[in-house]
């Protein structure tokens, strides 16, 4: 039995159903119990409670012309819509919309690689397109262009830049949605608009300049609901020449400052793809009892005992992982530099080369990445992530759960907000139940101009209690860092209205802003309702918890 | 590349060889080589990244399917790479895949459809004697 949408009766929904199907053909219009089921969220923290999100129906257009008759069809009936494009985007609602009753549309058979441009660096695609789909087209034709991915290949281009999505090399590159330029998009009333040099006539640098002329509209269709993009171009990277890593450790736990700010200078200089921080010291808990006894002990430890320790065991407090690309002279160059200035400013600073090769590379040396770090940092899309997805370990070999979902705060990109938050995440985990590692927590540096906090909630498909837990927590901690200026980035689809929430300068100014916008451009408030915290006039009344 | 190349060649010899075998018992053997081969793509594009032989991150001996079969199996003589298996039966391999099962998700049919799962099937049982 369907789960209807919100106010459309079952004659009124079948009346839409029957119109999907003659529009783009009745086996791409999924409708039975069975098919609809394969749209829930796999890695939902909801799963089997009355709130799970569920879709009513699913709709997998082929072409723009067949999106923009399903939106029109929608518009008729007022169905309301949840795009998709891959629908990977697991522990951020996966294939599920975030309105129960929303008829997903599956962009997935939209798969098209529309252009790959070795000289000018670009592509556009489709929302179909993966990242191993695109990887394949360029390693098949030899070109020398490299994608920044994600951690998992089988994601969308399209899908993860709209989500905000992020990778591992260059800066400017692993911003998945800054790096985007142009694209198309079908609107709530089912015109068909194009953004940057796209919107020309005869456009002839879709994927070269990212504002044509006017107002830069792209970012409203990133985590918002304003239209189904069925089109993006991407900036590429040129092949480097070479590539290489390095290892820099320092001795004491207040030296992440000055260490986090050389790392910045490098990086804003476009020296250095991303970093890696880590807390050799952190790592060492396991087998160091006397660590062990530091953290636990009534009010923890203080800097000059972890530093004392740290000393002791001959144990770095911190680390950071540079990478280089370029020149192999070039790079090398960079790499002395980085020696350089850091051992002139931090004492008893030590490096340690890494591994460093000429591409491309031989089967030996593609191994030895395997062995020492992750292939997306050259690259190479891959699904090597999920080892830590959860499921069976060495220590539980028997559980057969598994799955996450996200909590990432986004705090500033000093060694100061570092040590702060892990303080205060540490606090407020042990208060929702939860272990965290407050001395040693270390950030992402995706977005390479903030630093992110992240950290993952486990879901069970099994326990609900897990399930409840985990939202729980996430609610409590999402709160305290609002109260810290610290906002998430991306939200699983339960959180979305107190992410949102927390983005409340003037009386959230911004979220009245958008649904000005919403109830401009549609009316009938069936697109993507709830992406982005943002909700159609007649759904604001259900707005959950924490606006 | 070579090495992922090489794996695919192999399992395109053991795609005749069971498609050969197939035909011994009164099926078409075209039609039967024919739907292995897409049954093998079927695999090697949605299923091969995570139960496929390569390394997994660092620290991890396989990719994450693959790692996660060995723990269940582990004390038995079954293989961890999922093309490997010889126990495999077509009702069991399309449950797993339109349920999914830990932290694997269900897959729709936009990414695998009904007889592309029907070819996965068949790729996936052709060394299960039992199972045809």
């Amino acid at each position: 039995m369907a789960t209807l949408p919100p106010g459309v009766g079952s004659d009124e929904f079948a009346a839409a159903i029957a119109k999907f199907e003659a529009a783009i053909g009745h086996q791409w219009v999924f409708k039975s119990d069975e098919d609809v089921a394969l749209y829930r969220d796999a890695y939902s923290p909801e799963r089997d409670e009355p709130t799970e999100r569920l879709a009513s129906a699913a709709v997998a257009p082929n072409t723009v012309e067949q999106v923009q008759q399903v939106v029109r069809i929608a518009n008729e009936h007022r169905i309301p819509l949840y795009p998709i494009s891959t629908g990977k985007n697991l522990g951020y609602g996966g294939s599920a919309p975030i309105l129960s009753g929303s008829v997903v549309v599956d962009l997935k058979r939209m798969n098209r690689i529309l252009s790959v441009d070795e000289g000018r660096c670009a592509c556009v695609v489709e929302p179909g397109v993966s990242y191993f789909d695109l990887y394949r087209y360029i390693q098949e034709r030899d070109l020398k262009v490299w994608i920044d991915c994600p951690d998992p290949g089988w994601g969308s281009l399209v899908g993860n830049a709209l989500d905000h999505g992020v990778g591992y090399t260059y800066g400017q590159y692993r911003d998945h949605f800054g790096s985007h330029c142009g694209m198309e998009v079908v609107l709530p009333n089912g015109e068909l608009m194009r953004t940057g040099m796209a919107a020309l006539a005869n456009d002839s640098a879709w994927a070269d300049y990212k504002y044509g002329f006017g107002p830069y509209v792209a970012g409203l269709f990133g985590q918002a609901n304003f239209g189904i993009v069925t089109k993006m171009g991407f900036w590429l990277l040129p092949e480097p020449e070479a590539y290489r890593r390095g290892t820099v450790f320092v001795p004491k736990r207040r030296d992440i400052i000055p260490l986090v700010n050389h790392v910045n200078y490098l990086e804003n200089l476009g020296l250095i793809g991303m970093p890696g921080f880590r807390s050799p010291l952190g790592a060492a808990r396991a087998r160091e009892p006397e660590l062990e006894a530091l953290i636990v002990k009534p009010g923890g430890p203080t800097d000059a005992e972890l530093d004392r320790l740290a000393e002791s065991k001959g144990v770095a407090s911190w680390s950071v992982e540079l990478q280089f690309y370029g020149p192999e002279k070039t790079i090398a160059g960079s790499w002395e530099y980085a020696k350089e200035r850091i051992r002139a400013s931090i004492p008893g600073a030590r490096f340690e080369d890494g591994v460093s090769y000429r591409f491309p590379l031989s089967t030996e040396q593609r191994a030895e990445v395997h062995r020492t770090h992750r292939l997306v940092d050259i690259g190479v899309p891959n699904m090597a992530i999920f080892s830590i997805a959860g499921g069976r370990t060495e220590q539980n070999p028997d559980s057969a759960d598994g799955g996450q979902f996200y909590f990432a705060p986004m705090i500033p990109r000093t060694g100061e907000a570092v040590l702060e938050a892990g303080r205060l995440l540490g606090q407020v985990y042990r208060e929702a139940g939860l272990r965290y590692n407050e001395y040693f927590a270390t950030p992402a540096c995706w977005h390479y101009r903030a630093f992110i906090m992240i950290t993952s909630l486990p879901v069970s498909r099994l326990d609900p209690e897990i399930n409840r837990r985990s939202r729980a927590a996430f609610e409590h901690i999402a709160r305290i860092a609002a109260e810290h200026g610290w906002g998430e980035y991306r939200s699983p689809p339960f959180g979305v209205d107190l992410v949102m929430g927390a983005y409340s300068f003037n009386n959230h100014a911004l979220r009245r802003f958008c649904e000005t916008l919403k109830d401009a451009v549609d009316p009938n408030g069936i697109m993507a309702a709830g992406r982005g915290g943002i909700w159609p006039k007649h759904l604001r009344e259900t707005r959950e918890a924490g606006a | 590349m070579k090495r992922r190349r090489k794996h695919g060649c192999l399992a395109a010899v053991a795609v005749a060889a069971a498609a050969y075998a197939a035909a011994g018992r009164g099926q078409a053997p075209d039609a039967r080589m024919a739907e292995m081969e897409q049954g093998r793509q079927v695999y090697e594009y949605w299923c091969g990244t995570c139960h496929g032989p390569g390394l997994g991150l660092p620290g991890f001996g396989a990719l994450p399917g693959t790692h996660q079969l060995r723990l269940k199996y582990r004390g038995t003589d079954i293989p961890a790479v999922l093309d490997e298996r010889t126990d495999l039966v077509p009702e069991f391999i399309k449950v797993m895949v339109r349920q999914g099962v830990s932290f694997m998700p269900q897959f729709r049919k936009t990414e695998i459809s009904d007889a592309e799962l029907d070819a996965l099937a068949a790729y996936l049982t052709r060394n299960n004697s039992d199972a045809r």
